[in-house]
């Protein structure tokens, strides 16, 4: 079986671009990822996954490339999204609920107008196996820029996820680094639709995340350890998903998830197998 | 010196502190007293410019805003959040990012600032710990290495004392008398009453407006607290 998925990839050019891509977009994930769980805004990230739909439709309609639509309409939800919060009684969650519903289903009916080679399906559950050449090489530089930003703004991006008190208190511009993650968020959002799909990116947003913090006590080693959980689930997922024949963004997401099953069993941080033994004597 | 005129704080429709004039004299440990909702928390804030408000805030004569980075502040240690995954040593080291530019790393001048400032406090051989393994005290003290990295020349501690065990509040306090025997200008948010006159050489006594301000022998009396807190206060002399 092993055999068949390593023969493939040398016989196939489209296995090569879905593992390129998917590993690409497990590292980038898995990085954005631990700054949404750490700042626990993972209701946020999956409202921004989903409210990028009808950018990416529009797009289609006007022709342009999908990922400036995409930006557009992932930060006009997050702009509303915070809005509606601090400007009425309405709280957080039930804002963003709100919001990425109907962002998700004014995405449907245009891509239903736009009517073009588009498959609805394909952006909802992710077609990695047929992704293009430029596809894969858009994904290579959107996530390359994703991960230089981050490298340079980490100082920045820790103190105002660690303590965002203390950065207003020295007068950082705290809100500019909240859009600065949303930014990057939609970008990897857009990058993720095509591996895993619009409704299952934010699975690999935070699973990998929190599995990594299960495990580490610093922010580079929990981004480290999640970007890499994130191209091994994509990996694994893929090679399940090849050679089963069985849809690769769903596997990659149970494959994520059955590592975060594990970890919370075994991790030391956890500790839940100790636990319970202390308990029970 | 830091200065108030006219300050008000408004949380919603509530005006949570009415024009508040103060001249905090410098070089001095003071203490900000008063009920719970007294916005003894909000008036650092202000300060800080954490909070929107309205009236003039002055430090050294400029607009507080363009002084931030000499104001060292220690928030309440439960507004941080305990299982983040930061080891103590990298806790300490935000305290150098005031001097630090854009895209700039810390350097090994920052790291040695930053384990003086552990063995200050006590704390050398946990510097490594992640922040979540340490007690109520000794996460305390990391806050006070941080604010004593940031070499700033106003201090702002919100109930520093709350939770924490002896040994931390001793050296907490010393380190406190250090900085203000160095000039430093020290102000302390703190609720309870019955160790003011061991802490504080001036109090804030504060409820919405200002109460009193002056030395602790001037103010801290029954007739200010009884203003702030109502008539069923009662402070042994």
């Amino acid at each position: 079986m092993i055999q068949n998925f390593i023969n493939g990839l040398y016989e196939f050019h489209f296995l090569q671009n879905a593992l390129v891509t998917a590993v690409v977009i497990g590292v980038v994930s898995g990085a954005v990822g631990c700054f949404i769980i750490l700042r626990g805004m993972s209701l946020m990230g999956d409202a921004i996954s989903h409210a990028v739909l009808p950018g990416v439709a529009i797009s289609y309609i006007l022709g342009i490339n999908f990922f400036v639509g995409a930006i557009i309409f992932g930060l006009l939800s997050s702009i509303i999204i915070t809005f509606i919060k601090n400007n009425s009684i309405i709280k957080g969650d039930t804002a963003i609920g709100i919001t990425f519903s109907s962002f998700l289903a004014l995405g449907v009916i245009l891509i239903g107008v736009a009517n073009s080679s588009t498959d609805l399906f394909h952006i909802l559950f992710g077609n990695i196996l047929a992704v293009q050449d430029i596809d894969k090489w858009l994904t290579i530089g959107v996530s390359g820029i994703v991960l230089i930003v981050i490298i340079l703004f980490f100082k920045e991006l820790l103190i105002t996820s660690f303590d965002p008190l203390m950065a207003k208190a020295i007068g950082m511009k705290v809100n500019f680094y909240h859009y600065l993650l949303m930014v990057l968020l939609t970008l990897v959002s857009v990058t993720a639709m095509q591996s895993v799909g619009t409704i299952l990116i934010v699975a690999m947003l935070i699973t990998p995340a929190a599995t990594a913090y299960l495990y580490t006590n610093s922010l580079r080693k929990m981004i480290i350890l999640s970007s890499s959980l994130g191209a091994v689930s994509s990996v694994l997922g893929l090679f399940i998903g090849y050679s089963f024949n069985i849809a690769v963004g769903s596997s990659i997401v149970i494959t994520s998830a059955i590592i975060f099953a594990i970890s919370f069993l075994v991790s030391p941080k956890q500790n839940f197998i100790k636990k319970k033994v202390k308990i029970d004597d | 010196m830091i200065s108030t005129k006219h300050l008000d704080v408004f949380y919603n429709e509530n005006k949570v502190l009415k024009d508040i004039q103060l001249e905090v004299k410098p070089g001095k440990i003071t203490g900000i007293i008063g009920p719970n909702g007294a916005g003894k928390s909000t008036l650092i804030k202000a300060i800080l410019n954490i909070v929107p408000h309205s009236g003039k805030i002055l430090i050294n004569g400029k607009v507080s805003k363009k002084e931030l980075k000499n104001i060292a502040y220690v928030e309440q240690k439960s507004d941080i959040d305990h299982t983040f995954p930061i080891k103590v040593k990298e806790c300490v080291s935000l305290g150098t990012y005031t001097g630090l530019k854009l895209f700039q790393k810390l350097g090994n001048k920052e790291w040695s600032r930053v384990s003086n400032a552990l063995q200050k406090v006590n704390l050398s051989e946990y510097e490594n710990r992640q922040i979540g393994e340490l007690s109520g005290g000794q996460f305390q003290r990391v806050l006070l290495a941080r604010c004593l990295v940031q070499e700033a020349d106003y201090i702002f501690l919100d109930e520093p004392f709350v939770g924490i065990d002896s040994i931390s509040e001793k050296i907490i306090m010393n380190i406190l008398q250090d900085l203000k025997s160095q000039g430093k200008t020290i102000l302390i948010v703190h609720h309870d009453l019955s160790k003011v006159r061991e802490y504080f050489d001036d109090i804030v006594i504060l409820n919405r407006e200002l109460i009193s301000y002056g030395s602790v022998r001037d103010s801290f009396n029954q007739k200010y607290l009884k203003a702030a807190y109502g008539d069923n206060i009662f402070i042994g002399d």
